[in-house]
């Protein structure tokens, strides 16, 4: 049994959570980068031109990429063998994200009741936490802050069983047409497919930790990840919604097994700005 | 691609001479709100009570900033996405409101307005936040400084890079 301080896990999440909303991923930068040498439009090659130029801003200030510097999605990977000990783990990371938004000037953008109140909390917490139980002694924690403007432009729909992998890469089309300038494309859309509908929704968040041009590991859904990518992108949505060929990043696809009567499929959207970074403690 | 130097306040007739597609650099005093501030313009309207500003040819930016670090004038400061100020607009719009900067689609009602009244959408690149921070150079909270980020704040701009992308005609840029 290894013994985890419950103030080193406030620690790291501190520091992911200006990391995150300061440094963009080189991944990022690189596909913005292929993006730009694509383009034909002139729009389209400005606004490239001011994510890549707003990257390095942010980096050199450490000031954040976004205003929206998310609500902060922290996912644990718990080894077995590891006992945390002073503080619960909810609390330690929870005070995390107080310590890293408020040192850091980030937004705190949670209100405490959703539909009532609605009340700042002015210090950004509670995050949403996703823990996993794993074997071994140690403790990754992945922090994701999620900015609104694409997660309101997510989407599920139960799907027949039968409905086939056509018919969900439609689904997926039309729900990047929908969101069209709404969620700052160029965006990367996570789909979770299969489980139950709370499974799905994990599922699609879970496959935006992933680094652009990375795919899933079953060659099936790696190709249709790139079929559904190609049908994104010939939407013609283009950055920011002003015609482009670059409408979408990455389409990453997260299965899991469901039931004989059912297909969930669930759409969660993020923006050019796709942040998260890992620490193994 | 036409690019445009405009300075706030605007009249009318500059409104109308702006085109979906063209290219603007904004220079001048804008106006922020969004959700929470738009409620509040709204009821103030509906009372009876004066706005905190002068609604007559004013820009409004749909921003609810990040903090300033010490020695900054503002912190990170892209636009919100625009559709959820619908609602409240087209009321905005009969009070004077020009220019509205922000992402993202408007609805027919709001693009309906812009066109009997004289005003365009222009739209900032979402996300770009650290860059258009740079172009603001005074900020001042001048209302409901209660709502934290979502107060209304005056700020001094220079060339705030924009694309109009619906203008007075109801040409949309989004509608390709």
């Amino acid at each position: 049994m290894r013994t985890i301080e419950a103030e080193e896990i406030t620690k790291a999440v501190a520091r992911l959570c200006k990391e995150t909303n300061y440094n963009l991923g080189q991944d990022v930068i690189r596909a913005y980068k292929e993006s730009l040498a694509a383009e034909e439009s002139e729009v389209a090659q400005e606004i490239l031109e001011q994510l890549i130029q707003n990257a390095e801003i942010a980096q050199e200030k450490e000031v954040p990429i976004c205003q929206d510097t998310g609500m902060a999605v922290v996912f644990l990977e718990l080894g077995q063998d590891v006992n945390i000990v002073g503080d619960d783990v909810t609390a330690a990371v929870n005070e995390g994200v107080k310590k890293g938004y408020q040192e850091g000037y980030l937004r705190k953008s949670v209100v405490s009741d959703p539909l009532i109140e609605r009340k700042n909390t002015e210090d950004n917490t509670p995050a949403v936490i996703h823990t996993t139980i794993v074997p071994g002694d140690e403790l990754k924690i992945t922090v994701a802050p999620k900015g609104f403007g694409s997660e309101n432009m997510s989407q599920m729909k139960m799907f027949n069983p039968t409905a086939g992998a056509e018919k969900v890469k439609d689904f997926v089309v039309q729900v990047v047409e929908e969101a069209g300038p709404n969620p700052c494309p160029p965006i990367v859309v996570g789909v979770g497919v299969g489980g139950t509908l709370d499974k799905a929704a994990l599922l699609a968040k879970k496959s935006l930790l992933r680094d652009i041009g990375e795919h899933n590991s079953d060659p099936k859904y790696k190709s249709l990840e790139e079929e559904i990518l190609n049908a994104v992108n010939e939407t013609g949505v283009g950055p920011q919604g002003l015609g482009g060929k670059t409408t979408a990043l990455a389409v990453n696809i997260e299965e899991y097994p469901t039931h004989i009567a059912g297909l969930p499929v669930v759409v969660n959207i993020n923006c050019h700005v796709a942040r998260h970074k890992t620490v193994v403690l | 691609m036409a690019e445009i130097k405009l300075e706030t306040p605007v009249t009318e007739s500059e409104i109308r001479n702006l085109k979906a597609g063209d290219k603007i650099k904004l220079s001048g005093v804008v106006y922020t709100a969004r959700d929470a501030a738009h409620e509040r313009l709204i009821e103030a309207l509906n009372q009876g009570r004066d706005l905190p500003f002068d609604m007559q040819g004013a820009a409004l930016y749909y921003v609810g900033p990040a903090p300033a670090k010490p020695g900054e004038v503002i912190g990170s400061a892209g636009p919100t996405t625009s559709y959820r100020m619908d609602p409240f607009t087209p009321q905005l719009l009969k009070n004077g409101l020009k220019i509205m900067i922000g992402k993202g689609n408007r609805n027919q009602k709001v693009m309906d307005t812009m066109k009997e009244e004289g005003a365009v959408y222009l739209a900032a690149t979402g996300g770009a936040a650290a860059l258009i921070s740079e172009r603001i150079k005074e900020m001042k909270v001048i209302a409901y400084p209660d709502l934290g980020t979502e107060a209304v704040r005056k700020l001094r701009v220079k060339n705030l890079p924009l694309v109009c992308v619906i203008d007075s005609t109801g040409k949309n840029l989004y509608n390709r």
